[in-house]
């Protein structure tokens, strides 16, 4: 089973993310900022993050950049990552791709996106 | 509806857009063609088969019609019908128009552009016009509105969302308010027209791929015989068929055989050549 943490500060958001993808077959974890996430990382490095980008603490993208540099260990390359958030502009999916990320889900989102984008990036 | 007004329709349905629509569709009928009567201010369903009974108006008819088909679409629908574009059809077609640097493809159900643009996409990001290749690419369908969106190459977030790799669509896009236009470039390489695969095939020159995809599907075995050996005139001796996924040749036509090891393609046989039927 594929492990998928989902890092948003709404719990609505967690909530629905969860289910959509625990029918999908993915195990869950969740974190409310990157901060949170970063330490969830350290524990258990998973195979999916779906991220948010605007937090408190810590954001999706200062996450992003952390995870790769290796602020969570050296597996930090290895989840896929899949941005998750309502900035929908160029400007923020350039950067979030240069980060490393590798999707970008606009909000707002349904099962049939996150199912697209996941089979996409080969997780499904 | 009564028996009589529903054969009415469905045999009106077929006879224009070879559309077959079986007893326990009918309730797609009411929630179809309640919004067109609305919209001729008629009454009820009842009213406008008379409308349509008596004949004449063209734009009802239309309306009717076009309502009643299925344009779902999305990028890169499936994907390997892509994949396969681009790691097989593509490259032997390179090799064997390397003289004439000529590629032509048809999407003959186009709908509201995804597929011919998806196939733009890749070959844009090939670069095959800056090596000098000259590549057509024709989307035809019945419905003038799909193609109208087509032409306008405008998507909501939803549909740019479904099936399109996002470096897809930063490089191909650009934000238009809450939506995203397709690129002049991309959106230049396609030419619409209006084209109903009932009827003979007029204006095309030879093929070296057709994608029919997820249209066969609405129509009757003879239907789909007659326009599947038609469009294997269209198709060059050495070109690709793409089907959609629930879709195949088998049973219908000798005109075709099943590429191996390629889900949902098919070339030509030698029997594709003795067919009398016209274009
Ligand atoms: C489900 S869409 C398929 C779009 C695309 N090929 C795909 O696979 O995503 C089917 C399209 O077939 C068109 N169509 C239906 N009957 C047709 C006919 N007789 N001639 C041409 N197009 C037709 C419809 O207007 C509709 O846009």
């Amino acid at each position: 089973m594929k492990h998928c943490l989902i890092v948003d500060d709404s719990r609505v958001i967690r909530k629905v993310a969860r289910r959509i993808l625990e029918e999908l077959a993915f195990e869950i974890g969740e974190a409310e900022d990157g901060a949170l996430a970063l330490d969830y990382c350290r524990q258990q490095m998973p195979d999916a993050i779906l991220l948010d980008w605007n937090m408190p603490n810590m954001n999706g993208l200062e996450f992003l950049r952390a995870l790769r540099g290796g602020g969570a260990g050296s597996e930090g390359e290895r989840p896929v990552v899949l941005f998750c958030t309502t900035e929908n502009d160029l400007d923020h999916i350039t950067a979030a791709i240069e980060a490393g990320a590798n999707e970008y889900i606009m909000k707002p989102f349904d099962k049939e996106i996150l199912e697209a984008k996941f089979t996409e990036t080969g997780l499904l | 509806m009564t028996p009589a007004e529903f054969d009415f329709i469905a045999q009106y349905l077929k006879q224009k857009s070879g559309l077959v629509l079986t007893p326990d569709k009918q309730y797609l009928l009411d929630s179809r063609l309640t919004p067109v009567a609305r919209r001729f201010n008629l009454p009820d369903l009842t009213a406008l088969i008379l409308k349509l009974r008596s004949g004449g108006d063209e734009t009802v008819s239309k309306a009717v019609v076009e309502a009643m088909t299925t344009n779902e679409s999305f990028f890169f629908r499936d994907k390997t019908p892509f994949e396969q574009f681009e790691r097989m059809m593509l490259p032997a077609l390179m090799k064997a128009r390397a003289g004439q640097k000529r590629l032509r493809i048809w999407c003959a159900a186009a709908s509201t552009g995804q597929e011919p643009y998806s196939l733009a996409m890749i070959l844009k990001d090939k670069a095959l016009s800056a090596q000098g290749w000259a590549v057509e690419i024709v989307g035809t369908d019945l419905s003038t509105e799909v193609l109208a969106r087509a032409t306008d190459g405008l998507y909501s977030q939803f549909e740019v969302q479904r099936g399109l790799p996002i470096q897809m669509l930063v490089k191909h896009f650009e934000k238009e308010g809450e939506q995203w236009r397709i690129k002049p470039d991309i959106r230049n390489a396609v030419k619409y027209r209006q084209a109903n695969l009932l009827e003979p095939f007029r204006g095309h020159l030879t093929y070296d791929v057709i994608y029919c995809r997820n249209v066969l599907i609405y129509f009757d075995q003879p239907a789909k015989k007659d326009i599947l050996e038609r469009m294997a005139k269209l198709l060059a001796h050495d070109g690709y068929l793409v089907l959609g996924a629930a879709e195949t040749v088998i049973g219908l036509t000798t005109a075709f055989a099943p590429v191996e090891g390629a889900r949902g393609i098919y070339a030509k046989t030698a029997a594709a050549s003795s067919l009398q039927a016209a274009i």
